[in-house]
């Protein structure tokens, strides 16, 4: 080493000024620059992921809250009403007769366009039985011009969105080129028009074979009990676990065994958790199948290591002056745990909690295990205590189902159910970062 | 929902007995609270308390041992004469549950009557007719044991859930009533009321324990009687995966190997996107940025960490599968066959991992002291240089601690590969193929199939129990280096 630095000056004799750079110092600046460099694509990568995954959820998903709906005055006399009631075919000439009206209302516009029955029922499905039954529910109306807002099939919904055009179509049964004609006809004389797809927010889901139909609605209120369960249990056993765990436990195997267990814990795949909640609740307790209790049951597992870990942050950050305080003016261990330190920690253990909630309201694969996919979920619960039991879907397993049916129309849909789903749990974080923000003390 | 009624009615008790209690500790200080050894509220709660947690133990303890015991006493009913060729116990049990679940809805709906549900004569045929009639699901014909054995179910848990509930209200009234008479002035309330509090609260703590056996006893039991199915070495060594849900065993083939070589693969173009954009981002974060471009940046890219698995999954399934498609298939380089591969679902999980290692890495270069970078740009280094031979050196057992736990993450992730990486078990170099991981077949083998009994289903057990094992092997590997290295510098 001295050796070394003996002959540098030697070597290393500069012949140009020092605020002339050399190859040697320009070589090593712009190592500088393209490290530096490195460090900003990988941001910028990162950001632009970011930026793709949230413009493709927006873009597909945003179609899925509009839907095409026809909209057509119909006035049925009662004289007409008991015509079509002797006849065989009584949704038939409930369709004829809507029809003859759809045509005298284009044909009063000036539209005239061809078009028949079947067209007709590929367009909006079988209308004459919708008919039928709002005349036999509301017998009042007869004689007055009613507004039906009949919701289009999916391919229209398509078309609209641009889903479906001319020049892909081929004719099905589902529909054919001629019946767009019929569309624009529709269009042109304003019969067919977009509209806010509010069945979306609030129905429930439809069969395999009907796009347009399927809501999230009943999903929803799946997440919402399986929430209720988990926020009742994971909560309370949280604190009282990480209260033991950091102000009580003595230092012993035991204590070391739990830290262990919870650090693990959290690491486990949640799948892993699934099939607990298969073996455990279903296979040897037989709880039912599908059902937000069991979902919940299981996601609480999944999400109390997450609440002690953050509960046990904040407990920690209560300085020990409090609890020196307390137990000076007499109070007990437990008292000046509970009437001091866990008061003074409830803003953090709340945050906690909350972002330990919008992570089990994402969760899907252990929901997959616990059989909450793979059925349709066409109604709301009965009440309250069934909301628990019944077989309900939940949010991320809905989007699931969707994107696994054949049918196109689905994956809108999906995309519509992310936004949803997101929109949640973005109120979950922003009402965590608030708690945060306020009631943030620093000792 | 009679077991909400029973909470309830236990509850109220409790909060009678608080009242008392808190009453009849006064009466005996004669209203003069100083004479009390503790404040009135914990005569209260020590009444509370000894009414509730016996109560719901008795009651938690009975709901886990009656299933087991009437299951034992139906299945001896039924065993030897009516399991047929082919079938198990466990599948006629399965029916016998359904049957007797089948008969409460019906008579819930008043479509039977009670004594006919109960009475051990009834006609088979005549009741499956009306089973099937109350819309009730049920196979197409109940055999006269499983009807019987439905009955004796029904009668058997119709029973219990009766002497459950008298014996938990009892138990309730019990322990109010004992802790009411031992309520005197000094009566060591408050002492007794905290050890009390503190089990409870090691009671709670234990569940982590409690969880953990739980899965570990799922797993080996199921995964033994998978064995004794399927010969282990064919499970482990065996390099086709073919289940067959068709015949009952024999003609599946179960080789571990495609799958666990699918998730390596996913889990290696995973890392291979994850690591350099992390540890770049990671140390731009930490060693370049200004505080404001951090505030906003760091917070940004963890919003990748917090999106949920599902719309990753998606966005594989369906934007960026058909984009790789677009560039590599046969309009392309003529590569790729379909949208999903292994390169969707790596490329999408290594998106979602990002977070994951640039946030621990950053964590970790800055716990590098600061003395360590002073003393190399004392010696004329520049920055990069500095990061490079000091600082990485200095930090890299934690950055391969956080690439280890990113591995186990990306090897136990389920939704981005169920929709993104295909369904084909096969073992190919090729990353524009679909393969499948373990964590997808688990999937496949047990959703929507409530039968334990075939190799197929249980299969699934072994495939979580390779998977448990290997993450919590990563795991606790990966957590020993970051902890030996926080210790250096501390």
């Amino acid at each position: 080493m001295t050796d070394a630095s003996m002959q540098s000056p030697e070597t290393g004799h500069r012949s140009v000024s020092l605020t002339v750079a050399d190859a040697h110092t320009k070589k090593r600046a712009n190592a500088e620059k393209r490290f530096r460099a490195y460090g900003i694509v990988a941001i910028a990568t990162g950001l632009f992921f970011l930026i793709v995954l949230f413009a493709s959820i927006l873009s597909q998903g945003i179609p899925a809250f509009q839907r095409t709906v026809v909209s057509v005055d119909f006035t049925l006399s009662a004289a007409q009403r008991d015509e079509a009631e002797s006849t065989l075919f009584k949704t038939k000439a409930y369709s004829n007769l809507f029809i003859a009206q759809l045509s005298k209302e284009l044909e009063d516009q000036g539209i005239s366009v061809d078009f028949d029955e079947a067209a007709i029922e590929r367009l909006l499905g079988k209308i004459g039985g919708t008919i039928r039954t709002y005349y036999a529910d509301n017998p009042g109306k007869l004689g007055d011009p009613v507004k039906f807002d009949l919701a289009a099939s999916s391919r229209v919904d398509g078309y609209f969105k641009g889903r479906v055009s001319r020049d892909t179509l081929q004719d099905s049964r589902f529909l054919q080129l001629s019946d767009l004609d019929l569309v624009d006809a529709l269009k042109q004389a304003g019969i067919i028009k977009q509209a806010f797809n509010w069945p979306f927010i609030t129905g429930a889901d439809s069969g395999v074979d009907n796009p347009g139909g399927a809501g999230i609605g009943a999903s929803v209120i799946g997440s919402f009990f399986m929430m209720l369960v988990v926020l009742g249990l994971s909560l309370p056993i949280g604190v009282a676990a990480s209260i033991y765990l950091e102000e009580f436990a003595p230092q012993n195997r035991f204590t070391d065994l739990i830290e262990v267990n919870i650090s693990n814990l959290a690491a486990v795949p949640s799948i892993v958790f699934g099939i607990l909640g298969l073996a455990v609740f279903i296979q040897f307790m037989h709880l039912p199948q599908s059902a937000p209790l069991v979902g919940g049951l299981v996601l609480t597992l999944m999400t109390l290591p997450t609440i002690i870990i953050s509960t046990r942050a904040s407990l920690k950050a209560v300085p020990p002056s409090i609890r020196d305080a307390a137990l000076g003016v007499g109070a007990s261990k437990m008292q000046a745990v509970f009437h001091h330190v866990l008061p003074l920690a409830a803003p953090g253990i709340l945050t906690g909690t909350i972002i330990g909630l919008a992570q089990a309201l994402g969760e899907t694969a252990p929901l997959l295990l616990i059989g909450m996919v793979g059925f349709v979920a066409r109604g709301y619960p009965d009440g309250f205590l069934a909301g628990f039991t019944e077989p309900n879907s939940a949010m991320p397993a809905q989007i699931y189902t969707w994107a696994a049916r054949a049918d196109v129309g689905f994956y809108e849909k999906a995309w519509g159910g992310i936004i949803i789903l997101l929109m949640f749990l973005l109120t979950m974080n922003i009402i965590a970062i608030i708690l945060r923000r306020r009631f943030e003390r620093r000792w | 929902m009679p077991i909400v009624w029973l909470v309830l009615i236990v509850l109220a008790i409790a909060a009678v007995g608080y009242v008392l209690g808190r009453t009849r500790a006064l009466q005996s200080a004669t209203g003069d609270v100083r004479a009390l050894h503790s404040l009135p509220s914990y005569y209260g709660a020590n009444v509370a308390l000894k009414t509730i947690v016996p109560a719901f133990g008795l009651m938690i303890l009975w709901l886990l041992v009656q299933p087991l015991y009437v299951n034992s006493q139906v299945s001896e009913m039924i065993s030897g004469s009516a399991i047929e060729d082919g079938a198990s116990l466990n599948l006629v049990m399965a029916e016998v549950r359904r049957t007797a679940y089948g008969l409460d809805n019906a008579v819930a709906a008043g479509q039977i009557p009670e004594e006919l549900a109960r009475n051990a004569r009834a006609d088979v045929i005549d009741m499956t007719q009306r089973l099937k009639d109350a819309g009730q699901v049920v196979t197409s014909d109940i055999t006269q044991p499983v009807l019987r054995a439905a009955q004796t179910y029904r009668i058997m848990n119709a029973t219990g859930y009766s002497i459950m509930a008298v014996a938990v209200i009892l138990t309730a009234l019990a322990g109010a009533a004992v802790s009411w008479f031992q309520t005197r002035a000094e009566y060591r309330a408050r002492n007794v009321v905290e050890q009390g509090v503190r089990i409870l609260l090691l009671a709670a703590a234990s569940i982590a324990i409690l969880t953990t056996v739980g899965i570990v006893l799922s797993l080996v039991f199921n995964t033994w009687e998978f064995f004794k199915l399927y010969p282990a070495t064919d499970f482990f060594f065996g390099t086709t995966w073919a289940p067959s849900f068709s015949g009952r065993g024999g003609s599946s083939e179960l080789g571990i190997i495609p799958l666990l070589w699918g998730t390596f693969y996913i889990s290696l173009v995973a890392l291979l996107v994850a690591v350099p954009i992390g540890l770049f981002a990671a140390i731009y974060l930490s060693e370049y940025a200004s505080p404001r471009v951090r505030a906003v940046a760091k917070p940004l890219l963890e919003i990748l960490a917090g999106i949920p698995t599902i719309v990753y999954g998606l966005f594989a399934l369906l934007t960026v599968g058909p984009l790789l498609l677009g560039l590599f298939g046969d309009d392309g380089l003529g590569w790729m066959k379909a949208g999903t591969a292994v390169m969707t679902a790596g490329l999408v999980m290594g998106i979602m991992l990002i977070p994951f290692v640039s946030s621990l890495s950053d964590d970790i270069i800055n716990a590098v002291p600061q003395a360590m970078r002073d003393g190399s740009y004392g010696l004329g280094a520049t920055q990069s240089e500095t990061i490079r031979q000091v600082v990485l050196p200095a930090a890299l057992p934690g950055i391969v601690g956080a690439i280890l736990l990113a591995a186990s993450r990306a090897i136990g992730e389920t939704m981005i590969v169920v929709l993104g990486a295909g369904a084909a078990a096969r073992l190919s170099l090729n990353p524009f193929e679909a393969m499948t991981t373990v964590t997808a077949k688990i999937v496949s083998q047990l959703t929507g199939d409530a039968d334990f009994a075939s190799p197929e289903a249980l299969v699934a057990f072994a495939l979580g129990m390779t998977l448990f094992t290997l993450t919590l092997g990563l795991n606790i590997f990966a957590l020993y280096i970051v902890r030996k290295y926080r210790e250096q510098y501390e």
